[in-house]
């Protein structure tokens, strides 16, 4: 089972290999593959909706496809891209910081990746089976219960299905850290990263079950001919509102704290320093949690709920502000008085900062609840939230990539590519936002299909159809330096940046099993500690010895797979009953793999102890 | 007012700096240029706002730029190991306790402001409008004054109107930039909101809240005169008789055939409770035909022959018996005469 043995197998056993995985760093890979597949496709619709929206009253699209363009990218997006490339990161990073052999749950983590794809997939069906959901990626009751068609249908099985891979992936993340940190690795010395980590999943522990009950009542609503939604009915329509924000705004922190992480530890990596006030930090971002799950509403202050409150709800978001800034200016902090290197990783990292800023400052604008009676649901929120996820999210889940995929694949990206990547996309980037922030004020609603002739928006609407498309081709150019970093870049030495934390402590690519002893934790940084005032290298915690480790199983693939077959029949027995088979033979397949994990014993194996000696040093 | 402004006046040196560089957009539909008191409100505190945060920004970038400049790693220096600070008290109580003062600063106004606009303690004695939002269209009932409308709303200039807001499928959101800031239409409850336009005019009004495919062609105007006019219009609003004969033969002809259509289904003139769809009693002075079109008779006859091609998904589409180009033609020339006052959107200024 050594590495050299899995690589001389044929293309078909390395497909086996990654469907029964359940090692966190190809779990990782599969993770970032999806979620890059899913943001392209996300980014393409995301052209289509600008090359619409070039001139005013353009037919390039027709209304209805425009409304399921926008339903979709905004989804792919959120659920399909932006979580699966964190979750993939935070996969095969946090547990080499926290000194851990694999996550918790082995099995359970192939399984969560294997349900968002499924999902994802299922979701994407919808494209070829009579059309996509088409009422915004909020999917508003009533507009989504009156949608024809199956589209609003496959968004909620869709979802359902990935949202469940995700909240396992968050119990998984949780249970790590709570459990396996190596000796001497305490809270307080985790590295960033691996902190939001611990803090998103509890997030997503919270905050993804309301999104799963609104799912459910509006699958009832929809399928079973249920009316929670429906106002004829007695039902009540706002209510979806309230239960989709309760889980969209913790939602907005999942996606932003991770990205938090990545740019403290590169931060300080690249300014050779320890992070300034490491504590505050780690309070800042419990306190952001903590304060993002009070703050739905503020979605809402024009649904009417009433001056109290939305004065509430206003002055809850605008404390956010304070944690927020209390970390910009500590990162700021860490790198005055460092010795910065500026690479591709950082350039992300450092176009973050004033691009999040504008973004956090928008978002305090907008909180202000009058203000956000003009601004709400115009392009001023289509740019704030781009500078908060593209500016914030994106821009992190790029440096994460530049900074450890040497660590993840072996190789360093090109740093030409990089650095031209980053310019067209961080360019692209503000030509296409900046300029929506006025139009939204100048009365251009969002999720417009067409803005009218001679009503002063024309320019702004070009510039940022010029912006997208520079953005766009930023993108491609970073695909093309991954490919080509494949296969002629540089290969990394266990350290290429000179780092602090524990990952870099071990080869490049890590071995299966990570690490060969648990390492001993003496402080934050350990590695910077080992190198600046020990032997340069990590102290082992244990003797060498065998190590244990989990076996690898098709079953969460297939479970995952009954519960993509049950979801057509969901959709489908709404048109024929004859499809409610669908829903017992997927649900069937499901259950049987459920009883086969349940039953049967899964030993694992063990690497000995003279193997690990011969295959190392 | 003088003091008023005297007090604000680097707002208004920044507030025209902002429309310097939003080129203003159009007039009366971009909420840069308020003329009315919602608008206003929210104007004064996005500009507070922006005053706030370009000094936070300022800081940081100033801040960021000096470090990079001075601490970006010097060639001949590539070994040198910084000091590791662990953090500074002081410093990190500074930047939490500015970006705290000035917050409250900004929640301040904020709330005072979000009770003033809510305020409606004298809805009573003003006038109130019921406001139907529907796919794709607006309907207005001006309660107690037994007078229907349907996508221009009007209003008298300097009073505050409220608009009792419902719907009749999914949600709207009702936004005249340039009056106030937008409220949710919903289902299953009753919004209030009030417009108090400064100056006559023929002001841009939207839907603000995804509501199907013609969503973005859910347009409608306010269209402010003064106290006078609108009391004039109210009452040759009332005093249409809808059975009136039109004087030319064309025009009879397309009556008949308003009626024989099975159009009368849908669309009443005259003061009647049907809302089907829009009311068309003074249709002859609407500012716009289906909310965004030139009011001109091609525009009709072809909205006639097929709205689907101009509004997708609206609900007159396949609802009614197919009319000719001859008949449409004949419709559009009775409908167009439909002008019961002299008070139009031209009087407001259009
Ligand atoms: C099923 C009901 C229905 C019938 C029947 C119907 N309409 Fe309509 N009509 C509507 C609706 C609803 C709208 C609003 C469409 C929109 O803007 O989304 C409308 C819009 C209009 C408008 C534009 C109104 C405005 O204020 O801009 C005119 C004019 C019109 N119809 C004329 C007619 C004529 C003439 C007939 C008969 C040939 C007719 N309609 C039959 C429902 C109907
Ligand atoms: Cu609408």
């Amino acid at each position: 089972m050594s590495i050299a043995a899995a690589q001389k197998k044929g293309f078909m056993a390395a497909v086996w290999d990654y469907l029964t995985t359940v090692d966190h760093k190809k779990i990782a890979k599969l993770y970032l593959f999806a979620g890059g597949f899913f943001f392209l496709l996300g980014g393409l619709e995301a052209l289509f909706i600008r090359i619409q929206l070039i001139s005013p009253e353009n037919d390039f699209l027709t209304a209805g496809l425009y409304n399921e363009m926008i339903t979709m990218h905004g989804t792919t997006m959120i659920f399909l891209a932006a979580m699966p490339l964190l979750l993939g990161l935070m996969n095969a990073i946090m547990p080499l910081q926290i000194g851990a052999r694999d996550v918790a749950f082995p099995f359970l983590n192939s399984l969560g990746f294997w349900l968002f794809l499924f999902g994802g997939v299922l979701l994407n069906c919808s494209w070829f089976l009579g059309g996509a959901p088409d009422a915004g990626w909020t999917s508003y009751a009533p507009l989504s219960i009156q949608s024809p068609g199956h589209g609003v249908d496959f968004y909620i099985m869709g979802l359902q299905i990935s949202g469940a891979g995700t909240l396992i992936g968050g119990i998984n993340f949780l249970v790590t850290i709570v459990t396996m940190r190596a000796p001497g690795m305490t809270y307080m010395r985790m590295p960033l990263f691996t902190w939001t980590t611990f803090v998103t999943s509890v997030l997503i522990l919270f905050a993804f079950p309301a999104l799963t009950v609104g799912l459910f009542l509006l699958m009832f609503d929809r399928m079973f001919g249920a009316a929670f939604f429906d106002v004829t009915l007695g039902g009540n329509s706002v209510i979806w509102q309230h239960l989709f924000w309760i889980f969209g705004h913790p939602e907005v922190y999942i996606l932003i704290l991770p990205a938090f992480g990545i740019f403290s530890d590169i931060i300080s990596t690249f300014s050779k320093k320890r992070l300034f006030g490491y504590t505050a930090m780690v309070f800042a971002t419990i306190l952001i949690a903590f304060l993002g799950f009070m703050v739905w509403a503020h979605h809402m202050f024009t649904v009417g709920l009433g001056p109290v409150a939305n004065a509430i709800f206003a002055i809850a978001t605008m404390a956010i502000a304070v944690p927020t800034g209390i970390k910009i200016f500590n990162w700021l902090a860490t790198m005055w008085g460092g010795s910065i290197t500026i690479n591709s990783a950082m350039l992300w990292t450092l176009a973050f900062i004033p691009s999040f800023t504008i973004g956090g400052m928008t978002g305090v604008m907008l909180a202000s609840a009058v203000a956000d009676y003009q601004y709400h649901d115009t392009y001023f929120v289509v740019a704030h939230f781009h500078y908060v996820i593209v500016g914030g999210v994106v821009f992190g889940i790029l440096a994460g990539l530049h900074y450890w995929w040497p660590k993840m694949f072996g190789r360093i990206l090109n740093e030409t590519l990089g650095k031209i990547s980053f310019w067209l996309f961080f360019i692209g980037f503000h030509l296409t936002f900046f300029i929506q922030h006025f139009l939204g004020l100048m009365g251009m609603p969002r999720r417009y299909w067409v803005f009218l002739e001679d009503q002063g928006l024309d320019n702004g609407n070009l510039i940022s159809t010029i912006g997208a498309f520079l953005m766009g081709i930023g993108g491609l150019i970073f695909v093309i330096n991954i490919i080509y970093t494949s296969v002629k870049g540089e290969k990394a030495s266990a350290d290429p940046w000179d780092g602090r934390s524990l990952e870099w402590a071990i080869p490049s690519p890590p071995p299966f099993y990570n690490f060969k002893q648990t390492p001993l934790i003496r402080g934050l940084d350990p590695l910077w500690i080992e190198k600046t005032e020990g032997k340069g290298k990590i102290t082992p915690a244990e003797p060498l010895g065998d190590i244990h480790m989990p076996d690898a199983s098709i079953l969460p693939f297939i479970m995952s797979f009954g519960f993509f077959v049950a979801g057509f029949g969901f959709i489908y027995q709404v048109d024929h009953s004859g499809w409610l088979a669908a829903i017992f033979i997927g649900i069937g397949i499901a259950l049987i793999c459920m009883l086969i994990r349940s039953l049967k014993d899964y030993h694992g194996f063990h690497i000995h102890k003279e193997d690990l000696e011969r295959e190392a040093d | 007012m003088i003091g008023w402004m005297g007090k604000r006046k680097p707002l208004f040196l920044f507030g025209m700096l902002a429309l310097l560089l939003a080129g203003c957009g159009k007039e009366n539909l971009t909420a840069f240029e308020p003329k009315g008191y919602g608008a206003e409100s929210s104007m004064n505190l996005i500009i507070l706002s922006i005053i706030i945060m370009a000094f936070v920004f300022a800081i940081v970038l100033l801040v960021y730029v000096i470090t990079l400049v001075r601490f970006r790693k010097k060639k001949g220096q590539e070994d040198f190991i910084p000091k590791q600070v662990e953090g500074n008290k002081t410093l990190e109580t500074v930047w939490t306790v500015i970006p705290i003062i000035l917050v409250l600063i900004l929640a301040v106004p904020t709330v005072a402001a979000t009770f003033d606009l809510a305020d409606k303690s004298e809805a009573q004695d003003g006038i109130n409008v019921e406001v139907t939002g529907n796919q794709y269209w607006w309907h207005f009932n001006y309660e107690g004054d037994e007078v229907q409308t349907s996508q221009d709303l009007y209003i008298p200039t300097g009073e505050r109107v409220y608009l009792n807001m419902i719907s009749s499928d999914v949600i709207h959101s009702l936004w005249v930039p340039s009056i106030s800031g937008k409220m949710d239409v919903n289902p299953e409850n009753v919004n209030t909101m009030y417009l108090q336009a400064h100056e006559e005019g023929v002001y841009w009004g939207k839907c603000a809240e995804l509501c199907g495919p013609s969503h973005s062609l859910m347009d409608f105007k306010v269209v402010a005169v003064s106290p006078e006019e609108y009391e004039q219009w109210i009452s040759d609003m009332q005093s249409v008789d809808p059975e009136a004969e039109p004087e030319d033969a064309v025009a009879q002809d397309g009556k008949a055939l308003f009626e024989e259509k099975s159009c009368v289904a849908c669309h009443a003139i005259g003061s009647s409770p049907n809302a089907t769809g829009p009311n068309l009693t003074n249709f002859g002075d609407r500012s716009k035909i289906a909310g965004y079109l030139e009011p001109t008779e091609e525009n009709l006859v072809e909205w006639l022959m097929d709205p689907e091609a101009i509004k997708p998904g609206n609900k007159m589409t396949g609802n009614y018996p197919e009319v000719s180009e001859e008949e449409a033609k004949q419709i559009a020339n009775y409908l167009l005469q439909l002008k019961p006052s002299d008070i139009s959107p031209e009087s407001a200024g259009n």
